[in-house]
């Protein structure tokens, strides 16, 4: 048996992930709390009881993420871009650049063909190109934030936005919302704006092999699609397991290396 | 002779008369729907405050925004060249202009006739514009008018890390609710703007004298963050109301 766990605590979610040789036993995502103590020891704890094992049947933990430092148990700190590395190659072994699009932030990233990081670039700077531009906009739009991908779908005609900035944003949401367009016509517009922001992040660190998104975002096939538009190329979709997991998988798969 | 100009703007409208180069009124209203409607009535404000008729004015130039929808403009000068003269009449020293609007920043550079050398614009990120200012003003419930001087009751040093106005909101809300004191934040959100501004001159290469224009500028506060951030001896316009400065060097380029 080798049981290692990852956890990965960012600005607005928790992740854990129990692996045993290259497989996922169980895997936690919650709300991040005001303290990442509190946040990592309650998606362990949710992760451990999924798998029916307590914390001392982990033969190896490695924590990641924003909160990395404030876990209230054992395990090696790594950063996230590496654990995001590694998590996305378990998830698609093909994968040479990927985009991580977090609650707070955005890296690309690329890999060399061992999927040891090559080089990333951050953004973390602008709420453009991060979760928080949908949250902000679909809240100004009156939408769930989960239910922006399927305006995409039913969309006529998408609004096209002069600026990728929330704050211009919104104020033409609330005028094209007076204004009398459609919802879906909106939603569509603000995935394109979202996909516009990241593909310049993208295009900074240069398109190489197969692309993919990890993060939360990832599950937003609005912006994965209006990301292939811009970017002129096919963006490869994560089957294998929840996206938003890469950062906590590639922690556990790194504890299990640690082992051998 | 009198000469006029009308800076339409995005949150505000400015008119300015002068006579000889001098001005003898000046007009700010904030903007109405319609560009031509801003431009109407800020021009009979001035006009008004000069007792004058527009049929007196022997050219009206306008600027701006909107200013390809005032409906008695003679010409439209960009506002680039008309901050540039409006700022070079007010002080011949001036060798950098920073202009900041209800939402966009400009930096411009001019050599010592006057000419516009190298600019820079930013209209795409709120961040050190005037709406960051009005946005953090709602978010701490205080008038915007007020932050310059309650900046000055400040005590404790704060740093606020993000210049996005998105993230520097959630910042000042942990602030507020760790309890932080009121004008600690407004300093330190007026030090997180200037950075940002600061960011935007570097890119056209900061060169003394250099002097502020736009609404913003009156803020004591960003005056103050500003000159910090560049590390420069920032300069007031002398006997100009900085938010008139583009209307005015409209005027002045509408006369010559």
């Amino acid at each position: 048996m080798s049981i290692t766990a990852g956890c990965d605590v960012g600005s607005l979610t928790a992740k854990a992930v129990i692996m045993e040789k290259g497989r996922i036993l169980a895997s936690a995502v919650i709300r991040s709390r005001a303290r990442p103590e509190e946040a990592s020891r309650e998606v362990m704890d949710l992760a451990l009881k999924e798998a029916a094992l307590s914390i001392n049947e982990l033969e190896g933990i490695t924590r990641t993420g924003y909160g990395r430092g404030r876990m209230p148990f054992e395990g090696k700190e790594i950063s996230e871009i590496t654990c995001h590395g590694r998590g996305a190659r378990w998830l698609l072994p093909s994968v040479k650049t990927l985009i991580d699009i977090g609650g707070q932030d955005c890296k690309a990233i690329k890999l060399k063909s061992d999927g040891s990081i090559d080089r990333f670039i951050t953004n973390d700077k602008c709420a453009s190109g991060t979760g928080r531009f949908l949250d902000v906009m679909a809240k100004v739009l009156g939408v769930p934030v989960e239910d922006l991908a399927t305006c995409s779908e039913r969309a006529d005609h998408p609004v096209t936005f002069s600026s990728s900035c929330a704050v211009w944003a919104q104020a033409d949401v609330i005028r094209l919302l007076n204004e009398g367009h459609g919802v879906d016509d909106i939603g569509a517009g603000i995935n394109n704006a979202m996909a516009a922001r990241v593909a310049v992040l993208l295009n900074s660190i240069g398109l190489d092999g197969d692309i993919c998104i990890t993060g939360g975002v990832a599950k937003n096939l609005g912006v994965a699609k209006a990301l292939e538009t811009q970017l002129g190329c096919r963006v490869k979709k994560i089957r294998k397991a929840d996206p938003q997991l890469a950062g906590a998988i590639g922690a556990a798969l790194l504890a299990e290396e640690r082992l051998k | 002779m009198f000469h006029a100009g009308c800076d339409i703007g995005s949150m505000t409208a400015k008119a300015v008369i002068i006579e000889n180069s001098t001005i003898i009124a000046e007009a700010v209203i904030p903007t109405m729907i319609k560009p031509a409607e801003s431009a109407e009535a800020v021009m009979a404000a001035a006009l008004e405050k000069a007792s004058l008729s527009i049929d007196s004015l022997a050219s009206v130039t306008g600027t701006g925004y909107g200013s390809e929808k005032i409906p008695f403009a003679d010409t439209v000068i960009s506002e680039i060249s008309c901050h540039a003269a409006g700022a070079f009449a007010a002080n011949p020293d001036v060798r950098m202009i920073i202009d900041i609007g209800g939402q966009d920043a400009k930096a411009i550079r001019i050599d010592k006739e006057g000419a516009v050398v190298r600019y820079l614009y930013n209209d795409k990120c709120a961040s050190g514009t005037g709406r960051f200012l009005e946005i953090m003003a709602e978010a701490m419930d205080v008038p915007i008018e007020e932050m310059a001087f309650m900046e000055k009751k400040s005590k404790e040093e704060l740093s606020i890390s993000n210049q996005c106005v998105i993230f520097a909101e959630t910042e000042v809300v942990s602030l507020l609710n760790e309890g932080k004191a009121v004008p600690d934040v407004i300093k330190a959100l007026h030090n997180a703007m200037a950075k940002r501004v600061a960011s935007l001159a570097r890119g056209v290469e900061v060169e003394s004298q250099v002097v502020m224009s736009g609404g913003v500028a009156r803020n004591g506060g960003v005056f103050r963050a500003l000159g910090e951030a560049l590390k420069v001896d920032l300069k007031q316009l002398d006997n100009v109301n900085p938010q008139v400065t583009g209307a005015y060097g409209a005027a002045l380029l509408g006369s010559r």
